[in-house]
């Protein structure tokens, strides 16, 4: 089912509407084969929405959408059968056992008792359950769970893998070895399509993204790119306490090319942090702590939207 | 249209009943045949010896026991399939979001609706068989047309699967699912389970008929009695209804709800 030109997916236009809320609002974009695509956005931006209309479960309201070169509305079934899905909430079958969950669900796609056989005990080595193939799901932590249902995403090797906020809910060990995970899948061609609200997730895994909120794309691009674009090289972060921030951050104009004056903290941007950072010491501001850091998907995201990702 | 919402393999959906049987109780699974023994030893033989002969359904005198045995055939075959299409969907749907990991994959659900009911049968068909076997050795079926009970009494729990998803599906919280039971009760009590219709008086036999467990108790007891006229073409009739509206109402329902 493969595209001569490797376009896996294509939108224009893309609409949904619930009722009166318009969740996703004419998107464009595509996904070219290999590419790990990600859309990266707050609660609430349509992220899951647009996924759940790649994963042709969900109908669009207007505009146009082709997965592997078909049209959704009328051949579900058959895309469906090239996609593996990851969704946000696990849903595990929690009455059989963990390598049944993988055959049992092979034979929801049809395929053979022979070749989910080998292949179920290749994908729960591949994400490191061997010792619990026999267990009860009940008896499996939360990134055991979320690496379950990735390998179960992976019986009819589908041609795109559809990961909805992977990690989201996991604790920092359990991330890294599920990143590590989809690392590998990349590296093997897999297409993968990962929403996400975290900065790092994005930088970390995606090739090219899309940058969603209130339903519309803000920005498009590699994560270098939309940094470059959208943000200075560096930003210093300086703490002075919550109700001084606001205050003080008058005292602190002709730094950088752009402040931004948070809650809890202001934000430099500037190419030049930790000289900028020393000029506003011997300036006699004292901020209860300072650093200074690269500039972030974060930022870019401040800056398109005036607003911080995880709120 | 039909592409959209059935695959053609619903039977994979039954396999993974069985692989769940696997790990569930299985004092669970007996008990649904005991039921019906336990009430056919306490009110067939036990006080049915007060009772003595009643009327069959073509006016020829018949044992109670074996009166009231196709009775509790219907019944248990109505009880197994509600239990199965409405407690354990309702907990599938709302709890163990099992149908939508199965959306995501190429299956439709027209074969989700009809593999749940698929196998909701074959465990009707092992009760019905093992039932109508007491039955038999209890010398309670005079006809050779009793076997037929079996296919009946699969019908009847296809139709009241069939109805019971298609209620489910619109089931939100577990007091509208007791309201479920609220409704059997008097339904088993009173649908001519226990005597003939006859003793109503006629307005009330009206209301008795309307319902389908009196279709499905009359159509198997016009069976294993081998008392039957051309109105057991009525009660298949009823049940062919059921499973088509009912069918056709759990799919619906479930693209609605899961393909939204």
């Amino acid at each position: 089912m493969d595209n001569p030109n490797g376009i896996m997916i294509k939108a224009r236009g893309l609409t949904k509407d619930f009722g009166e809320v318009r969740a996703v609002d004419s998107v464009d974009f595509e996904v070219r084969k290999g590419e790990a695509f990600g859309l990266l956005g707050p609660n609430g931006a349509g992220k899951s929405t647009t996924m759940r209309m790649i994963a042709s479960v969900s109908r669009r309201t207007g505009g146009e959408l082709s997965i592997l070169g078909l049209d959704p509305n009328e051949h579900g079934p058959d895309i469906r059968g090239h996609l593996g899905v990851v969704p946000q909430q696990d849903n595990l079958d929690v009455e059989i056992r963990v390598r049944d969950n993988l055959v049992v669900y092979g034979r929801y796609f049809g395929l053979p008792m022979k070749f989910l056989g080998p292949k179920a005990d290749e994908l729960i080595e591949f994400v490191q359950l061997t010792e619990k193939a026999k267990a009860k799901v009940d008896t499996l932590s939360g990134g055991m769970k979320r690496r379950l249902t990735i390998a179960r995403a992976l019986i009819n090797e589908p041609d795109i893998l559809l990961l909805d906020e992977p990690t989201t809910g996991l604790d920092p060990q359990a991330r890294h070895i599920l990143w590590d995970r989809l690392f590998r899948l990349k590296e093997a061609g897999v297409t993968l399509v990962i929403t996400t609200h975290y900065m790092d997730e994005a930088e970390q895994l995606c090739d090219r993204l899309i940058v969603m909120d209130k339903g519309k794309i803000m920005a498009e691009g590699t994560p270098a790119r939309l940094i470059r674009e959208y943000s200075s090289r560096e930003v210093v972060e300086l703490r002075f306490g919550s109700d001084r921030n606001a205050v003080l951050a008058g005292q602190l104009a002709g730094f950088g090319d752009r402040i931004e004056v948070l809650p809890d903290r202001i934000l430099i941007y500037t190419d030049t942090g930790e000289e900028d950072l020393a000029r506003i010491v011997e300036r006699g501001l004292r901020p209860l702590t300072s650093l200074v850091r690269r500039s972030s998907l974060e930022d870019v995201f401040l800056r398109l939207t005036g607003r911080s990702l995880i709120e | 249209m039909m592409r959209r919402i059935y695959a053609g393999r619903p039977h994979t959906v039954v396999l993974r009943a069985l692989y769940a049987l696997k790990t569930s109780a299985w004092f669970v699974v007996v008990s649904g045949f005991f039921e019906p023994v336990f009430y056919l030893l306490a009110f067939g033989l036990g006080l049915g010896t007060l009772v003595g002969e009643v009327t069959g359904p073509l006016g020829r005198p018949v044992s109670y026991a074996a009166f009231l045995a196709p009775a509790l055939l219907a019944t248990s075959a109505m009880n197994g399939a509600i239990y199965d299409s409405t407690w354990n969907v309702f907990f599938k749907m709302r709890f163990a979001r099992l149908y939508e990991g199965m959306i995501a994959t190429s299956l439709g659900t027209l074969d989700i609706a009809l593999g749940e009911i698929l196998y909701a049968l074959l465990r009707g068909l092992v009760y019905a068989l093992a039932f109508l076997a007491v039955m038999v050795a209890l010398g309670l079926v005079p006809s050779a047309w009793g076997i037929l009970a079996v296919p009946a009494s699969l019908l009847i729990a296809f139709g009241f699967s069939a109805c019971g998803m298609a209620l489910t599906s619109y089931m939100t919280t577990f007091q509208q699912m007791d309201w479920i039971n609220f409704f059997m009760l008097p339904m088993f009590l009173f649908s001519a389970t226990f005597y003939p219709i006859t003793v109503y008086p006629e307005y009330i036999r009206w209301i008795i008929q309307a319902f389908p467990l009196w279709h499905g108790i009359e159509l198997i007891r016009g069976l294993t009695l081998g008392q039957f006229d051309g109105s057991i073409l009525r009660h298949v009739l009823y049940f062919a209804a059921m499973i088509a509206v009912g069918l056709a109402a759990t799919t619906r329902r479930l693209t609605n709800l899961f393909m939204k």
